[in-house]
């Protein structure tokens, strides 16, 4: 029904497979009678694959368009177009009881930790909710108990069951959010920006939790962020998204050793180091160029409005996303999947540094 | 994988999951109570003296609207000309109206007419508002369009005309047929501020993240969207029941609302607002009534929403 | 002002007066479960164009002093039970509200750490910016929207003219992050509070935003307080470094000393735990316990039942801020030792 997208070793089958996923906002203008003017073209045309226990790192410009993709994956927005097969079946068609049933086993933990906690709830009630709605999964009498021990799980005191969100700091909120994530037991885990609003201490805590429960239930994890250098300690894969399509996909080695794509190599141009030394050593791609608006996506690469390299053609010809055929063959890193026509590697000095760190 | 059907396992899988951290000692206190927002709520307001002062004052008013015999034994119809206007006197405490009837037998039995318009309108109004708005918000699209259109049409309707036609046509000024047309001219202010309220709250993350738990649309409406939609609803509904009871009174003066025989506070303060240099205590007495029982709505109202915000805890 | 000339000698010369002084804040929430103390004396201090990072677990008490900075804690629940807050030398706490009005918003500027909720929901993004320009600065409905249109251009929000009309969450994260830069920098303050401004940014529009402040800062020699997680980013622009526990302040150094030679066991369990490459595969280092229970912070030094240095005098005795060199300060019993080994 689908090919894969990667080159895996055949054992492992893809438990999550995202083929053309498409969504489009329209833009409306009038009240009652509502005109369409446009759309954001919010995510246009991704694929990848999710394998049964692994991690795949999504990074990528903010409004690129990754948490649009989070919630298509969670059949939270309606996709435009395209196909999400979970075990074979497509998610995107479900509704009603087959839907409950496919959320049980996918869960998110969400960017904001302000407002993805119901500030009129307990936390006991927020992390017991999941519970309500599947009554299933713990017995009634359990349920205060799972709670606590989800609590102490995700580090938090399991005194603070009675208090509200407004209570807590912003890191200790998004862990209230992962345990309601975790409650269900979950195969997969979309992580949308989880470590964000955390200090690198608890980072690290939450980072470990997150790989222990991988390893012990093979858990398959999406997980989103900004902050490269985690994204590269607990990806098995990386993606790297730019303005609502993916432009490289490869191992977390092919991507920051080895990345072929210009907007890869400015991105890791940019990771900030902790080392105040390297202020003025290091080297920075500066992207100039407009940032275009997803609403009106520049023709061929997406990219070629800021890109050192763009040619003519770049403007012609949309980029696929392959391995590029002059690495096609090869069995250098530099061959892995990446929507440019230049694909070339350069030596980032950001990546250098940050293994110096 | 935790087999998906073995739910007993898996759930104690995550359990067994060693923490992270290091849990400190004596965390474990089971016995203590589980916490909600309205075990929280009602903590709050049993000790908030507000609470019992409006409770106690409006338990009153419902006791006495019901039974207007226990507090005053004489007749409100029963009246003599010859008092017209008198002051206090003894047994009398408020003195005589107009038509020489005791002002305080009938500010005793006015209360059932004007309370019971203040309660039945404000809660028809409240429930048919929040429902038609929380529904319009919360589904959106057509729904919306299409009510929001028709609140707009009440809503440009001037309440005293709609009030002197729909009385008239209707035949008859009773507490049911005063309460009916409040309602329907009332609704469209609720729904506005429901629909924006389930709007503001449908957006937030935290009933994305209902969903994504599998949570039914019911579910999402009652636990997640009413609860953050209410507060407003509250403060904006215990002032309209002021409204409605001054506005069962103008309605009375025009002629078209409640008509005597018929007795309460609405057709006392219109009839005692013309002889107010004469006899100003024929106004005092059913105006301080009316304004007492609308504070101790307004206290009361005020008094739950505080204690439905967490934030004030 | 009386009071501050006593403290910092009658002759120190204005020049030398922070732009902006904390000294000694002490913050509590009465909650149901007791009182829950965030803040408990904290000092740093600020100058024109100067950049102190606040660092810290999450939970010290980051925000809160932030927000009893800009005069916007929520009271009740929180209480300021000791302490100055002094602006110019004025303390800002014994103010009249008129006056701790007028430098809120036009002198100092704060930047949200949730962008979500400190916008409003049910107004577009150009009338909320529109609106300041309006209300400070008596604009008309036209100017104002020039005006919005620019900064939203500064800020790096692509189609900024069409998307005026939009509501917040029509925006990504890092959209409605940088909307609340745009806001914090529309009045030119001279002091601008971050509260995590970059977290919901990729790195490349971080740097962007980084350096738009940077040359704000420049030009205007504007003081900027950052609050971040983010020891990258703090390497980057800080001059000075405080380093929040428990609702004090532990350790302040500059910028340079600290990465290579922390001098407390906080700061130096909070930079082992940033991942490095060849820990990939492995467990981060992590500092072992729970962050404490604000209603009952341990007693002697609040870190000493997570601390790995820690000794008998640590649970009994409270260290207080030593002079660790010139500029730096520790507040261990051990810095010496943690500092050397
Ligand atoms: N409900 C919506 N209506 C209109 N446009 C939307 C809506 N939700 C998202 N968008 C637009 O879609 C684009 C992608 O948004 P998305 O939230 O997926 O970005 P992101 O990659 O997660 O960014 P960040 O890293 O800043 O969180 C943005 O341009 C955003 O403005
Ligand atoms: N209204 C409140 N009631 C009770 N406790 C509160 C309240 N607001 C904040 N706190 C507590 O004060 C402490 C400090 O919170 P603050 O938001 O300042 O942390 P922070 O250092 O900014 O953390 P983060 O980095 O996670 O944002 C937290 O432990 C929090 O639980
Ligand atoms: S295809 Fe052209 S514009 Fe696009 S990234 Fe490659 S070189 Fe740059
Ligand atoms: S005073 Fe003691 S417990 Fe506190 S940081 Fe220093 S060594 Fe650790
Ligand atoms: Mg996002
Ligand atoms: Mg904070």
């Amino acid at each position: 029904m689908t090919e894969p997208l990667t080159r895996e070793p055949a054992s492992r089958k893809p438990i999550l497979q995202v083929r053309n996923l498409v969504k489009h906002f329209p833009l409306t203008r009038g009240i009652l009678f509502k005109k369409e003017i446009g759309a954001v073209k919010a995510v246009d045309g991704i694929s990848f694959d999710l394998y049964a226990g692994e991690t795949l790192g999504i990074v990528g410009e903010s409004g690129c368009g990754k948490s649009t993709v989070a919630k298509l994956l969670m059949n939270l927005e309606q996709a435009t177009s395209g196909e999400v097969f979970y075990k074979g079946e497509d998610i995107t068609r479900l509704s009603g009881r087959a839907l409950k049933a496919v959320r049980r086993n996918i869960q998110m933990v969400f960017q904001d930790p302000y407002t993805s906690l119901n500030p009129r709830m307990t936390v006991g009630d927020i992390i017991g909710e999941p519970f309500d709605i599947h009554p299933e999964v713990a017995p009634k009498g359990d349920r205060r108990a799972r709670v606590r021990e989800l609590l102490d799980v995700v580090g938090l005191n399991p005194e603070y069951i009675n208090r509200y969100p407004h209570q807590f700091s912003g890191g200790q909120r998004q862990r209230i959010g992962i345990a309601r994530g975790l409650a269900l037991n979950p195969e997969i885990i979309i992580c949308d920006e989880p470590v964000s609003a955390l200090d690198v201490s608890v980072q690290a805590q939450v980072v470990n939790l997150m790989e222990k429960l991988q390893d012990e239930f093979g858990l398959s994890y999406v997980f989103i962020a900004h902050d490269l250098s985690i994204v590269r300690h607990i990806s098995d894969r990386v993606g790297v998204m730019y303005l609502g399509r993916m432009a490289e996909i490869g191992t977390d080695t092919e991507i920051y050793e080895h990345p072929t794509h210009p907007y890869t190599q400015a991105l890791l141009s940019a990771v900030p180091v902790p080392d105040p030394q390297a202020r003025e050593r290091r080297e920075r791609i500066i992207l100039t160029g407009d940032v275009p608006s997803p609403a009106n996506p520049p023709s061929g690469c997406r990219f070629r409005t800021r890109c050192w390299k763009a040619e003519e053609r770049c403007a012609q010809e949309t980029p696929l996303l392959a391995v590029p055929s002059v690495f096609a063959g090869s069995d250098s890193p530099a061959a892995h999947e990446s929507a440019c026509h230049f694909a070339a590697e350069k030596d980032v000095v950001g990546s250098a540094s940050v293994d110096a760190a | 994988m935790p087999e998906t059907t073995d739910s007993q396992s898996s759930a104690t899988a995550v359990a067994d999951a060693p923490a992270v951290a290091a849990a400190a000692p004596g965390l474990r206190k089971e016995g203590e109570k589980a916490r909600s927002l309205r075990s929280d709520a009602w903590h709050d307001l049993s000790r908030k003296p507000m609470f019992y002062i409006s409770g106690l004052l409006i338990l009153f008013l419902i006791v006495i609207s019901i039974w207007p015999g226990l507090i005053a034994s004489g007749n409100p119809l029963s009246c003599d000309l010859a008092k017209s206007q008198m002051g206090p006197t003894s047994g009398h405490p408020f003195g005589f109206d107009t038509q020489g009837c005791d002002v305080y037998t009938r500010t005793v039995y006015g209360a059932r007419a004007s309370v019971s318009v203040g309660i039945f309108s404000t809660l028809g109004v409240a429930v048919l508002g929040s429902l038609l708005g929380g529904l319009a918000g919360f589904f959106g699209g057509w729904w919306d369009a299409v009510l929001s259109r028709i609140s707009d049409i009440f809503f440009g309707i001037p309440i005293l005309l709609g009030g002197v036609v729909f009385l008239s046509v209707v035949k008859g000024g009773t507490v049911t047929t005063v309460s009916v047309f409040m309602v329907l001219l009332g609704w469209p202010q609720i729904a506005r501020i429901a629909r924006g309220a389930v709007i503001t709250a449908k957006q937030q993350d935290y009933v994305q993240a209902a969903r994504a738990l599998g949570a039914s649309n019911t579910r999402m409406l009652l636990r997640h969207i009413a609860p953050n939609a209410l507060a407003p609803i509250i403060v904006v509904a215990t002032i309209a029941l002021g409204t409605y009871i001054s506005l069962e009174a103008t309605l009375s003066f025009l002629g078209v609302g409640l008509k005597p025989p018929a007795v309460s506070w609405g057709i006392d303060i219109s009839q005692a607002s013309s002889q107010i240099r004469n006899a100003p205590h024929m106004l005092l007495w059913p105006a301080g009534a009316l304004s007492l029982t609308v504070l101790a709505f307004i206290m009361l109202g005020d008094a739950v929403r505080d204690a439905l915000d967490p934030k004030l805890r | 002002m009386t009071v501050t000339d006593e403290r910092t000698g009658a002759a120190a010369p204005v020049s030398t007066t922070p732009l902006l002084e904390v000294r000694d804040l002490h913050v509590e929430f009465h909650t149901r479960d007791g009182v829950a103390r965030a803040v408990n004396g904290v000092d740093y201090s600020v100058n024109a164009g100067e950049t102190l990072a606040v660092l810290g677990e999450s939970g010290s008490g980051k925000s809160v002093t932030a927000q009893t900075i800009m005069g916007i804690l929520d009271m009740p629940p929180g209480r300021i039970t000791q302490g100055e807050i002094l602006f110019h030398g004025q303390d800002m706490l014994t103010m009249s509200a008129e006056q701790r009005r007028k430098i809120r918003g036009r002198k100092i500027a704060m930047i949200f750490q949730d962008a979500l909720s400190s916008l409003n929901p049910v107004l577009s993004v150009g009338y909320q910016l529109g609106e300041m320009f309006r209300v400070h600065q008596g604009m008309s409905r036209k100017q104002a929207r020039a005006k919005s249109i620019e900064l939203m251009d500064r800020v790096r929000i692509p189609a900024a003219k069409e998307r005026i009309g939009d509501y917040p969450h029509q925006f990504s994260g890092g959209m409605r992050q940088r909307i609340m830069i745009a806001m914090a920098l529309a009045l030119e303050p001279e002091l601008i509070i971050a509260d995590e401004p970059t977290t919901a940014l990729d790195v490349t529009v971080q740097a962007q935003v980084m350096d738009l402040l940077a040359e704000l800062q420049r030009e205007y020699n504007m003081g900027l307080i950052l609050i971040t997680h983010d020891l990258g980013v703090v390497a980057d622009v800080a001059d000075k470094i405080a380093v929040m526990y428990a609702g004090r302040i532990v350790e302040t150094s500059p910028v340079h000393d600290i990465y290579a030679r922390p001098a407390h066991p906080y700061t130096k369990g909070l930079l082992r735990s940033i991942p490095r490459l060849d820990q990939k595969g492995q467990e981060l280092y992590a500092i072992k316990g729970l962050p404490p229970n604000l209603t009952r912070i341990p007693g002697g030094c609040a870190f000493h039942p997570r601390c790995p240095m820690a000794q008998d005098v640590c649970a009994t005795d409270v260290p207080l801020l030593h002079p660790v060199g010139a500029e730096r300060g520790s507040a261990c019993h051990f810095w010496k030792e943690t500092i050397g080994d």
